[in-house]
């Protein structure tokens, strides 16, 4: 079972990514689980979220605690909280950021992958929602997914003009990340 | 639970537990839903208020209504006047609804509503554990508790099927953890209306308000036939306990899936150790179980489906060979530093020749996650009772000593 958390605030979909996430894995074939760390939830505050992948069905209820995955929507969140916390020794933290990994000194073992998701989102969708450009990114990083999958359950939440810029984005963070 | 996950991989889809259970609503073809909004039962009646608005649900009236107290009253009228009536609500919204819920019951109206399982009220909490339904226990409904939101969802057609058998006429809550199952995006496969319609035939109440043929309902019974009100909706409950496995025999004759009936059992058979709960908590002990079995941990898990009727008989066969046996409760009741399951089910076997220990441990109270870690650690304290006997009989879980 592969474990996905994802860091983000408040009104960034962070919960969306999560759902899309497990949309775009059972269309892969896998089974899949999506839920929020719930909170009273308002615009801004440090917000988390959950997907499981696995090819047997999935039971487990608890939260991730020690994901393979991890992923951080924005940087201004390091100084809060503890994304790498439980972070696997062969996992991966991808954090959206214009800086390279070596900028960031986190407590882990965890690889650090950056992906400029902002700048994709602004270039291609034309605002800084960056939740589907980082969907395209942890494709590309994990193989875990095929960015088809992913694009299909963007453009089924998101039907027409806003559903293709977004996949458009996607594609492009997928390349950035299997070209790096 | 008889599955069959790869069968049925092609028709899942993967959407928001509270959507999978107000899918299997519309299935159901109530006649009359009311409904107040309440965190986390919000989703499934905006969800069924979308069907209505798009038409989906034929034949159906939704009443708006300003409070739960409302909401299941004016479901006391249409359940008696012959609609299959439908409503949802959790916590303060049910503690609300209380004294209308011992209405219902006692006039005998089989009315299904969806408890999404969340704590009460003060200090004010929204996540999840069972004090809102477990609270509701001697109002005379029966009450059932789903493990996903798959289970969630065809319980809904259960309940129906359960509630309107002519020799029931009892109300059902189905309850579903708040949050946990309520917000969860997983595969489920969505009901087929024409399955359940064949599963589920259209409520003909024998007695129903009817102004050709004018009936009371509720009326004043004096002490000379009350008595007997209270002995037949008992009867009724003994009724239910085979009528629950019924419905969860004939659902699986059609749509191929079966979670157990009154209770669920899953590597119990020749276990030293079972953990007994209810609810969502039952998917993270299996995986314990998984994880301590190929460690040599004899230890399974025992679900309890239904909680009224309790399924007392079940319960003493599925853990009568076992060591130790630990109830876990999402609830308590204070001044006795119990849960129900673990009260309950210790008090059923007291006078009968199963003689176990059985310890209690109350968790996830107010929606303290509950990882595998805790539940090991509970297995370990399972452990000590078989080696040397019980020296706390019910305790908190993973209580923070810093916060007292």
């Amino acid at each position: 079972m592969k474990e996905i958390r994802i860091h983000g605030r408040g009104g960034q979909g962070s919960v969306t990514a999560a759902e899309l996430l497990a949309v775009a894995a059972f269309a892969d074939g896998k089974f899949s689980q999506a839920f929020p760390a719930f909170g009273v939830e308002r615009r801004g505050a440090p917000v988390q979220a959950f997907t499981r992948i696995n090819d047997d069905p999935i039971r487990l209820r608890a939260q991730v605690y020690e994901p393979d995955y991890v992923i951080v929507q924005d940087p201004t969140l390091l100084e809060v909280v503890s994304v790498e916390s439980g972070a696997k020794d062969d996992g991966v933290i991808l954090i959206n950021s214009d800086f390279e990994p070596e900028h960031f000194d986190l407590n882990t073992n965890a690889k650090i992958m950056t992906v400029n998701a902002t700048k994709i989102a602004l270039d291609i969708i034309g605002r800084p929602i960056v939740n589907t450009v980082l969907l395209g990114a942890f494709a590309g990083a994990s193989g875990l997914i095929d960015p088809e999958s992913i694009k299909n359950a963007v453009m089924e939440r998101f039907p027409g003009k806003v559903g293709e810029k977004n996949a458009e984005a996607i594609q492009k963070a997928y390349d950035m990340m299997t070209e790096a | 639970m008889k599955r069959n996950f790869e069968n049925d991989k092609k028709d899942m889809v993967v959407v928001e537990g509270s959507y999978a259970v107000a899918d299997a609503v519309k299935a159901c073809r109530p006649n009359v839903i009311s409904a107040y909004p309440i965190t986390p039962q919000t989703h499934i009646v905006e969800d069924i208020s979308q069907f209505i608005a798009d038409g989906e649900i034929p034949n159906c009236e939704y009443l708006n209504v300003e409070s739960e107290f409302s909401a299941i009253s004016a479901l006391v009228g249409s359940s008696a006047a012959g609609a299959r009536s439908y409503s949802a609500t959790t916590s303060q919204g049910l503690e609300l609804m209380h004294e209308v819920l011992f209405n219902v019951s006692g006039m005998r109206l089989p009315v299904v509503m969806t408890v999404v399982n969340r704590a009460v009220s003060a200090p004010i909490n929204i996540w999840n554990d069972h004090q809102d339904s477990i609270s509701q226990r001697d109002t005379g409904w029966i009450q059932l508790h789903a493990e996903d939101t798959q289970e969630a969802s065809d319980m809904t057609a259960q309940a129906f099927k359960i509630a309107e058998d002519p020799d029931i006429l009892l109300p059902v809550l189905a309850c579903l953890d708040g949050f946990i199952l309520s917000h969860v995006y997983e595969p489920v496969v969505l009901l087929d209306e024409d399955l359940v319609a064949e599963y589920l035939p259209p409520f003909e109440p024998k007695f129903k308000l009817d102004p050709k043929n004018p009936k009371t309902f509720g009326a004043f019974a004096d002490p000379n036939s009350y008595t007997e009100f209270r002995y037949l909706q008992q009867q009724a409950m003994n009724k239910a306990l085979k009528v629950i496995e019924d419905a969860a025999d004939e659902f699986y004759d059609l749509f191929g899936r079966h979670y157990g009936g009154l209770i669920d059992t899953y590597e119990t058979e020749d276990a030293d150790i079972i953990l007994m709960a209810m609810g969502s908590i039952v998917g993270t002990i299996k995986d314990v179980v998984d994880k301590l079995r190929a460690q040599g941990v004899k230890v399974g898990v025992l679900k309890v489906r239904s909680f009224r009727p309790f399924p007392a008989e079940a319960i003493k066969n599925a853990i009568k060979g076992a060591k130790v046996v630990v109830a876990l409760d999402k609830n308590i009741s204070l001044g006795l530093n119990e849960g129900a399951l673990f009260t309950e089910t210790k008090g059923s076997l007291y006078n009968t020749n199963v003689n176990i220990p059985i310890i209690g441990f109350m968790i996830g109270h107010g929606g303290r996650d509950i990882p595998m870690s805790t539940m090991e650690a509970i297995v370990d304290e399972a452990k000590k009772v078989i080696d040397s006997g019980i020296t706390v009989e019910s305790q908190f879980t993973d209580l923070k000593e810093e916060l007292l």
